[in-house]
């Protein structure tokens, strides 16, 4: 591990942390009245859309894991198109956990849906362009001690940060503030935004902070 | 002295209670009281102030009315007769306010909004203290000076017919009454016919001079099916056609005698969006009042907006209009548009009453009375007054004498409301010392417990109680000293009462010793843990266990919930944070499994061996090296693998799908009952199930739930006790049938509605049955000591007891939770428990974490009105204290005492180890007196707060009572544990 890899890690993270700024800013100036509490649900696409392209793009240039040997075009595309079923589940995935959680079932289902497809673009995009559709992969690198790089480490480190802010963003809802923003699931999107974003200006500083007590197994 | 972790923590929850008590007896003030109590009230009246010339007229001044009748509808909020319902359904009520010869005002009712401290209130002008909520039940005789008891003393007779509370808090009062009793609350027909039944034949008869009349129909329309039911338009046209009877038939007696009549139309509290009341939204506050005689103007044309009283108002306007002294502690003032028709002497006599009454009462609740600026505003206007006497009597100009009058009037009207309001301001302060004590002795208790911890959850389970050497240590006597020296300057130097003062000097020195006592032992313990702790560092050769997720989780969910009881809203809407917590805890059981199962084929062994501790037992891992020996688990990641490689197929794949399903079974009780403040008004699955229009489908799901309940329960009985649980539960549905909420299929229409008395007295037999064979069981395996087994089953029929009481006990729509909580029970037992080999405390957290959101899914709340105080009258033909109170408490807490009750039998069978119970027992206590320490704190700071008496109160009773319920848990526990180490 170098410092020239934290280096890589941290620009790309700030390049995430611009396009979630750029998808606040930009629309602005073509939509009128747009703003993100009132017209909240375009944000969230614009939002979604800005994350997974610089996602795939900084995948396609960094390459942070340049193994697979087998790079026929079907292979790729199969690949892709698994990448694409997956996530799709996991966006119904998280919508059912939100059910589950007591989101409403039948009533403001787009608000919902849209909710889980924001924390699946924190979430599984970037999973999905570091590790491929392979589960296993991904129960190894979100269980203890089972990460193999710096990059795995940022992920995980992102990935649980982005959870936990929407965890967290849930508690506001019953106060009796009457905020616009308590209204479901603004409070819950806005907890994931802030945590993916506290989790990729983290994880760089904390992997910099612990470069000496890291070793991972393969390098 | 050594004892057993579990023995050393019942004894704490059970001091705990003591000082809750304590604090709870400090918290809820005493009312506004006179000194002067009902019996001695024969001072005569004020007399009229005079300057210089002396006025003669010295007695009361004669009734304006010569009969009174108050019409008292249960639940009546003001829009029911002054909005659009009241247009729709009472037409003759709003012809007599809008043209009629009455007067309309809203009555705003205080807290608690519960019928009998609004009778009260009604009838003595006082504010009930929010305590008598508690006293709702068994309302005992009111000594207050009342209107009432004045009424009698003036040789009036009363004729009462109602609700029954009426009879009990006023015994021997009533020359003729009939009680209708207000717990069935599904009947909403029968109770209001029997008061009118009476009507025709009294209405006819003039040997009377007031007749109140309390209908409950309405209130028990609202309780079953909410304002918007069309059930409430039939109830209001009913009523409304009552009014129009009572109405004709006091205006054609008044064309003969040529006296004016009163009649009051009131309600005592107002109807929730839900139905409901207890609490304080607008909804619930505000009643209609209207005054209906014959004497007041006409006003043709005039709709103004009724104008806003307080409902302590009407004792003193009815005083006034019979003649009769003011209630002593009444805070109210005189409804001036009731005596506006009356001569200027006569209206400025009143007032004088009033504001005499008021100053006086003034006078002895506030020490510094004479700077109250309504005492000040009385001063003056009696001195006007007396100067408009002098003029009247030399019968000056009569326009000077005419606006003088009207200048006193206005000053007097300006003086009560003043007083008024600073003594309905003024509730008596808290008990600050009794307060503080009581948060002494709990929050001692808690740092023994805390401190404790490493030593009782070592392997031994036994913990070392210093009970002599603090006797003779200088520092408990030096405390006592102290501590009784406070108390002599405290109680000689209190202004307010104290309870704590009050007590013998024999039980204040009890506490006192208690509290050094403590003291010293937490002391000892400290000293303790830090001489451990020097010793701890000399030789750090273990390596410091690192927590699992579930413990993080464990830890911060408690840590959360606790903070979060200082926020008003998380208190109303706490429900939402138990599911919360145990979705979470879903997730994080799930991520575990599976974690443990997928990733068994690529696991070396792993670097760091992680520990499944318990985060308490860290430190007694580390404590408890020298005695090590893990006996009760075997240590590291392996043991889990191990027992899932054993499970075969089928059950791996129920393992893998046991958090979903729990998941799923949550969400499903989240929706059967809304519950909390904001959302408690969105449509549910039990209002859905209780409207008569599915009595089918609820008969189906009854059934349904009781057999699921017989199949899931009766694997682990004797046949004796499955025998009797079937005939118990097919008695649950026959009492059910009897009481009208499901139907037989054979039986086409709801024939006539009984008590059920019979049936569920068979019930009672059989649950009782049940329990006694248990307790059998237990005792036969302390004696024969050999057969675990024998215990087992007793625990099991134990706890199957108490399921078939809490069948008979639900609200009929609630079966599924019980059936959901024995199901989530099982698949936790069997997929989850077992197999991940969770330790002692982390089954014990989760049960509890399980009971309190069991506690809402039930449709509790942290108010008072949720409780089903109807399941205090099954099987019982009258009211009779204990049993009722036993029965409404254990339907309330079913959810913690059922998983309590689980966890105990779960342990003693599945554990080989012998300290699993203890463990269990001390964490349990632990966990729980962990909340309830810190909301006194927080009370204590918010005491202030404006929801202090809508939100935090309520819940404080609750944490009281739950506190109390945990000690019976513990001592449960205790005494398990003690026939297992015996045997």
């Amino acid at each position: 591990m170098k410092d020239t890899d934290i280096k890589r890690l941290l620009y790309t993270h700030l390049l995430c942390i611009f396009s979630i700024i750029l998808s606040i800013c930009i629309p602005s100036f073509f939509l009128e009245n747009f703003s993100i509490l009132e017209t909240h649900l375009t944000w969230l696409c614009i939002c979604s859309v800005f994350v997974t392209a610089v996602n795939l793009v900084l995948y396609l240039i960094v390459k942070p894991n340049a193994s697979s040997k087998r790079s026929s075009i079907s292979y790729k595309v199969t690949r892709f198109l698994k990448c694409c079923i997956y996530f799709l589940m996991s966006c119904f995935f998280f919508h059912v956990i939100f059910v589950l959680y007591g989101a409403p079932l039948i009533e403001l289902v787009l608000e919902t849906f849209l909710f889980a497809v924001i924390l699946s673009t924190f979430t599984t995009v970037p999973c999905l362009c570091l590790l491929g559709p392979n589960i296993k992969a991904w129960l190894r690198v979100f269980s203890r001690n089972g990460v193999t790089s710096i990059w795995e480490n940022s992920l995980q480190i992102t990935t649980i940060s982005s959870f936990i802010g929407t965890w967290l963003g849930a508690f506001p809802i019953p106060l009796d503030w009457e905020r616009p923003w308590q209204v479901w699931p603004i409070s819950c999107t806005l907890g994931a935004t802030f945590g993916y974003v506290a989790g990729l200006v983290i994880s760089p500083l904390w992997i910099y902070w612990n470069r000496k007590q890291l070793t991972y197994k393969n390098n | 002295m050594r004892l057993g972790s579990g023995a050393f923590a019942a004894c704490c929850v059970v001091i705990e209670v003591l000082g809750v008590a304590l604090f709870l007896r400090g918290f809820f003030p005493a009312p506004v009281r006179s000194s002067s109590r009902a019996e001695q009230r024969a001072e005569p009246a004020a007399p009229e102030p005079s300057a210089g010339a002396s006025s003669n007229w010295t007695k009361l001044p004669p009734p304006l009315f010569k009969k009174v009748v108050i019409m008292l509808i249960d639940g009546l909020r003001d829009d029911f007769v002054f909005g659009s319902k009241g247009v729709k359904f009472m037409p003759y009520t709003t012809y007599l306010v809008e043209k009629g010869a009455s007067h309309s005002f809203v009555a705003e009712a205080k807290l608690p909004t519960v019928t009998m401290p609004r009778i009260k209130a009604l009838m003595t002008g006082s504010l009930p203290g929010f305590i008598d909520v508690v006293r709702n039940l068994n309302s005992p005789e009111l000594l207050e000076d009342n209107v009432i008891t004045q009424a009698k003393a003036a040789g009036k007779r009363i004729i009462f017919y109602g609700d029954e509370t009426w009879v009990k808090l006023f015994p021997k009062h009533f020359v003729e009454y009939d009680g209708t009793t207000s717990f069935f609350v599904s009947d909403y027909t029968e109770v209001d016919d029997n008061v009118t039944r009476h009507l025709d034949k009294v209405l006819k008869r003039g040997d009377w001079d007031m007749l109140i009349l309390h209908y409950l129909g309405l209130d028990h329309i609202g309780h079953v099916s909410g304002p918007s039911s069309p059930l409430i338009g039939h109830k209001l046209r009913e009523m409304d056609s009552i009014l129009m009877k009572i109405h004709t038939s006091l205006l054609s007696e008044e064309r003969e005698t040529l006296v004016p009549n009163l009649l009051v139309l009131c309600g005592d509290h107002g109807m929730s969006e839900t139905g409901g009341h207890g609490a304080s939204s607008m909804e619930e506050l505000n009643t209609a009042l209207i005054l209906i005689s014959s004497a007041f103007e006409r006003k043709p044309g005039d709709i103004r907006r009724p104008k806003h009283v307080q409902q302590t108002d009407l004792a003193a306007t009815l005083a006034i209009g019979l003649g009769l002294p003011i209630p002593g502690n009444s805070v109210g003032s005189l409804l001036f548009p009731t005596v506006e028709g009356r001569p200027v002497r006569e209206q400025l006599r009143f007032l004088h009453l009033n504001a005499v009454q008021l100053s006086k009462l003034l006078q002895e609740n506030v020490p510094s009375y004479e700077k109250e600026p309504g005492f000040e505003q009385f001063k003056m206007s009696e001195r006007l007054h007396g100067n408009w006497i002098r003029l009247y009597l030399e019968e000056n100009n009569s326009e000077v004498l005419f606006n003088l009058g009207a200048k006193v009037r206005r000053q007097y009207l300006d003086a009560l409301r003043t007083l008024s309001l600073s003594l309905s301001r003024q509730v008596a302060q808290y008990d600050i010392y009794s307060m503080l004590v009581g948060t002494v002795v709990v929050l001692e208790v808690l740092s023994l417990l805390l401190l404790s911890i490493p030593e009782a959850l070592s392997n031994k389970a036994e913990l070392e109680v210093p009970l002599w050497s603090p006797v003779f240590s200088l520092l408990f006597y030096l405390t006592l000293l102290v501590l009784s020296a406070l108390h002599v300057i405290v109680c000689t130097s209190a202004e307010s009462s104290c309870y704590f003062c009050g007590l013998s000097w024999l039980t204040a020195g009890g506490v006192m010793v208690l509290v050094s006592a403590l003291l010293c032992a937490v002391v000892s313990a400290l000293a303790k843990t830090f001489g451990d702790g020097k010793f701890l560092s000399k030789n750090p050769a273990h390596p410091k266990p690192r927590w699992s997720e579930l413990d993080v989780l464990i830890l911060l969910g408690t840590m959360g919930h606790v903070l979060s009881l200082g926020a008003s809203s998380f208190i109303e809407e706490e429900h939402q944070t138990w599911y919360f917590l145990i979705n979470t805890l879903c997730l994080a059981l799930c991520h575990e499994i599976y974690r443990n199962c997928l990733l068994r084929d690529d696991s070396e062994p792993q670097q760091c061996p992680h520990v499944e501790e318990e985060f308490i037992r860290t430190a007694a891992a580390l404590q408890d090296r020298s005695t090590g020996c893990d006996t009760l688990e075997p240590h590291g990641v392996s043991r889990s693998l191990t027992s899932l490689d054993t499970l075969r197929g089928y059950e791996k794949w129920m393992v893998l799908a046991s958090p979903w399903v729990i998941l799923t079974c949550c969400r499903l009780l989240r929706s059967l009952n809304q519950t909390g403040v904001q959302w408690a008004h969105r449509p549910d699955l039990g209002h859905w199930l209780t409207s008569s229009d599915h009595k089918a489908e609820l008969s189906v799901l009854t059934a349904l739930s009781l057999i699921v309940i017989f199949a899931l329960v009766q694997r682990k009985c004797s046949l004796t006790s499955k025998v009797a649980l079937a005939l118990g539960l097919l008695g649950v549905y026959c009492y059910r049938a009897a009481i009208g909420n499901v139907l037989f299929p054979w039986q086409r229409d709801s024939k006539d509605i009984s008590k059920g008395v019979i049936e569920a007295r068979f019930v009672h037999v059989f649950v009782l049955g049940i329990l006694f064979t248990g307790t059998k069981d237990l005792l036969k395996s302390q004696v024969i000591a050999t057969d675990v087994t024998i215990k087992t089953v007793g625990l099991w029929e134990i706890y199957s007891g108490l399921v078939l009481l809490a069948a008979l006990l639900f609200r009929p729509h609630n079966l599924p939770v019980l059936v959901f909580s024995l199901l989530i029970q099982t698949i936790m037992t069997k997929f989850i428990w077992k197999p991940l080999r969770h330790d002692a405390a982390e089954i014990t957290i989760m049960h509890y974490w399980f009971g309190q959101a069991f506690f809402y899914f039930q449709g509790n709340s942290n108010n008072i009105a949720t409780v089903d105080i109807s399941a205090g009258f099954v099987g019982l033909d009258t009211y009779i204290e204990v049993p009722a109170v036993f029965l409404t408490a254990f339907a309330t807490f079913a959810g913690p005492v059922l998983w309590a009750s689980h966890l105990v039998s779960f342990l003693s069978s599945e554990t080989s180890s012998g300290s699993a119970l203890s463990h269990a027992c001390f964490c349990y206590a632990l966990i729980c007196s962990f909340p309830v320490s810190a909301y006194i704190i927080l009370v204590t700071s918010l005491r202030y707060h404006l929801f202090i008496w809508s939100v935090f109160s309520p819940k404080l009773l609750y944490e009281g009572m739950h506190i109390l319920i945990t000690a019976a848990i513990c001592v449960f526990f205790t005494a398990m544990d003690q026939t297992n180490t015996k045997s």
